[in-house]
């Protein structure tokens, strides 16, 4: 304590640290989580990656990723495959939540349940459900053929066509949910200002209200597309052995040929592209915003 | 940037309901060419329902609007080129203040570097030269309000319309802003509506008033006339502090407190009539009142200092309360009665004011 201090500086200063105390301990239950549930099986991973079937250090794995053309192929058709179900999303999601930020709140909180609706029902129950739907003697190709829209059986389903279709579904409400929050945002009078300024409703959109839904947007695009990568049941059920994204090649690894080591080092390299992936969007977008920041 | 060419404005029976609400109860209005014209009024009597149906964003119920000869009423927002400035300013937060200002030149379709020219006048103007280049979020309140201003006026509308700017910034730059809107009127020329719920701010600066209430004009006048022969007993209460006494007809003239009321010249009111008092008109009188005054015995009640004046609280012979309001300077403050004492008011009759006593206030 300094010869200067003012009077109870020293208990205010221990007030202070008790609160920090306080404040860790509440946050601890979260950490010690985070740390048995993710940090603990990622190392866990990462070490299996770099051990040899005799159990020594070595680099074999990841040798066999850059050797074999396959691996290449599986990673490209990941790559393909997400960004084409994001670009979907996008198409789809972003009218979708034009109109919704357009409602009056309470008539748009009755059409989100709509949108959110999906996500009250498992992802297999839904996968399997579009197989019903999609398949060569299924609802929509009986129905299509019935009506005369078209003669012979489209494939819907057991290859991109319906992995796309199911992904996308799933996706959906992932891309809106952002979208719309950040259009809710919009203030208005800033359409309102430009309007008065002399721009129709056509240049007010894309000079104004587009740009600051952006940030939604690029929330939205990137969670998506991260959450694509990952996709196992969906490519699995829907794509008919013709879609093979790393999840499913992890699958076979460890299922069929129990080469854990394989399987640990094809997560280790989609963990990593993923995390680059969010790097290079943070750097190109400024990702403080779009996680909800206020940018400075 | 030079004196624009300014438009009158001509409203007519300018109707909007919203539900069983009369936000707008068939309102008549002649703006002049070039006018500073303020709209006060308490929230809710429809004021910026008025101002909005002038720039377009609300759609009247029935009406006619005209910006010199052309009507406008039916006309989109985008089309009727007035320049606004918003209360919450609306500035782009995803432009820098130079692309904000820009923005109606570039829908104008207006060159680069003639834009850019008119950018940095209109800054110089309201006094950010060199700004151009800030982000919206680096800017102060008074900032914005200026940057907003600027955006208003830098494609020379004919026409500016202001919701409450001034309302966001604290007393000190409001006063400030006030003055300098004004001066900025007065280089500019273009037809000014100004709408704001501060008297104090409407008197200061406009060259007319229109009080609105509940959907209609009780008033329009320009400031003095407004604050000295108000209309009605609403207009004298929303502009500056007033006290109302009943006073009786006799023969010919009126009379409170039994005694007889000298009148400015002019007709009176019909019917039953209020005496209007202003504290600041009221004079604390001593030994020996002139002559010529109205006066009220009382007792008082209370001095009050307020800084730069007084307030002298006075209960009168018949039980109503009034105010005598003085410039605190030492002499009248050692001259002044204490709380307790009898006092003699007096007031001049050219401030003796009757209004229509159109029953007690809602």
């Amino acid at each position: 304590m300094s010869a200067d201090a003012g009077p109870n500086a020293a208990g205010l200063a221990r007030d202070a640290r008790v609160e920090r105390v306080v404040l860790l301990g509440l946050s601890l239950p979260a950490l010690a989580l985070v740390t048995v549930t993710m940090i603990l099986p990622v190392g866990w991973l990462f070490w299996l990656s770099f051990l040899a079937d005799d159990g020594s250090l070595s680099l074999v794995h990841y040798q066999r990723l850059v050797e074999q053309p396959s691996y290449a192929r599986i990673f490209r058709t990941t790559f393909e495959v997400s960004a084409l179900a994001t670009l979907i999303c996008i198409v789809l999601g972003y009218p979708l939540a034009y109109v919704l930020s357009q409602l009056p709140p309470r008539v748009a909180g009755v059409a989100m349940i709509g949108v959110l609706m999906p996500f009250w029902t498992s992802i297999l129950v839904r996968t399997y459900a579009w197989l019903v739907l999609l398949q060569r003697r299924g609802l929509i190709n009986t129905w299509g053929m019935e009506l005369g829209l078209w003669d012979e059986p489209l494939a819907l389903v057991h290859d991109l066509n319906g992995t796309l279709i199911g992904m996308v579904h799933i996706m959906l409400p992932f891309l809106v949910l952002p979208v719309y929050g950040s259009m809710r945002a919009i203030d208005r009078d800033y359409l309102k200002a430009a309007a008065n300024l002399g721009a129709g409703p056509a240049r007010a959109f894309r000079l104004v209200f587009f740009p600051l839904s952006l940030p939604g947007l690029m929330a939205g695009a990137i969670i998506v597309f991260i959450l694509c990568l990952g996709f196992y049941v969906t490519p699995a059920v829907l794509g008919g052995g013709k879609v093979i994204m790393v999840a499913n090649r992890i699958a076979n690894d460890i299922e069929i040929f129990f080469n854990w080591g394989a399987a640990s080092a094809l997560g280790v390299v989609l963990l990593v592209l993923t995390m680059l992936v969010l790097w290079a969007a943070s750097r190109l977008l400024r990702l403080d915003r779009i996680l909800g920041g206020h940018g400075t | 940037m030079s004196r624009a060419a300014s438009l009158p404005i001509t409203v007519r029976e300018i109707a909007k309901s919203y539900g069983n609400v009369r936000a707008l109860d068939r309102v008549d209005l002649d703006v002049r060419s070039g006018e500073f014209l303020t709209l006060l009024g308490p929230s809710g009597s429809g004021k910026t329902t008025l101002l909005m149906v002038m720039a377009g964003f609300v759609r009247p119920d029935c009406g006619s609007l005209r910006f010199g000869d052309d009507e406008v009423i039916r006309l989109a927002p985008h089309k009727r080129d007035v320049g606004m400035v918003f209360q919450n300013y609306a500035l782009f937060p995803h432009m820098d203040v130079a692309a904000n200002i820009a923005f109606p030149l570039r829908l104008r379709g207006v060159p680069k570097a003639e834009a850019a020219r008119r950018v940095e006048q209109a800054l110089a103007m309201v006094q950010l030269a060199g700004y151009g280049a800030r982000r919206v979020d680096q800017l102060s309140g008074g900032q914005r309000q200026r940057v907003a201003l600027a955006r208003a006026i830098v494609f020379e509308p004919r026409i500016l319309l202001m919701d409450e700017p001034l309302s966001a910034l604290d007393k000190q730059l409001r006063e400030h802003m006030q003055i300098e809107l004004r001066r900025l009127h007065e280089q500019l020329g273009m037809t000014t509506i100004y709408v704001t719920h501060d008297q104090r701010e409407a008197l200061t600066m406009s060259d007319r008033v229109a009080v609105i209430e509940r959907g209609r004009i009780a008033q329009l006048d320009a400031p003095r006339r407004l604050y000295e022969r108000p209309s009605s007993r609403f207009v004298a209460e929303f502009i500056g502090e007033s006290s109302f006494l009943p006073v009786a007809r006799v023969d010919g003239g009126f009379a409170y407190d039994g005694r007889r009321l000298a009148l400015p010249d002019g007709p009176a009111p019909e019917g039953k009539c209020l005496l209007m008092l202003r504290p600041e008109r009221l004079r604390v009188l001593g030994a020996g009142p002139p002559a010529g005054m109205n006066l009220l015995g009382g007792t008082v009640e209370n001095v009050v200092y307020q800084g730069d004046t007084y307030l002298l609280q006075v209960r009168l012979k018949d039980g109503n309360a009034v105010g005598a309001r003085g410039v605190s300077t030492g002499t009248a403050m050692a001259a002044l009665p204490p709380a307790g004492a009898d006092v003699i008011l007096g007031l001049a009759p050219e401030d003796t004011i009757l209004l229509p006593d159109e029953g007690a206030p809602p």
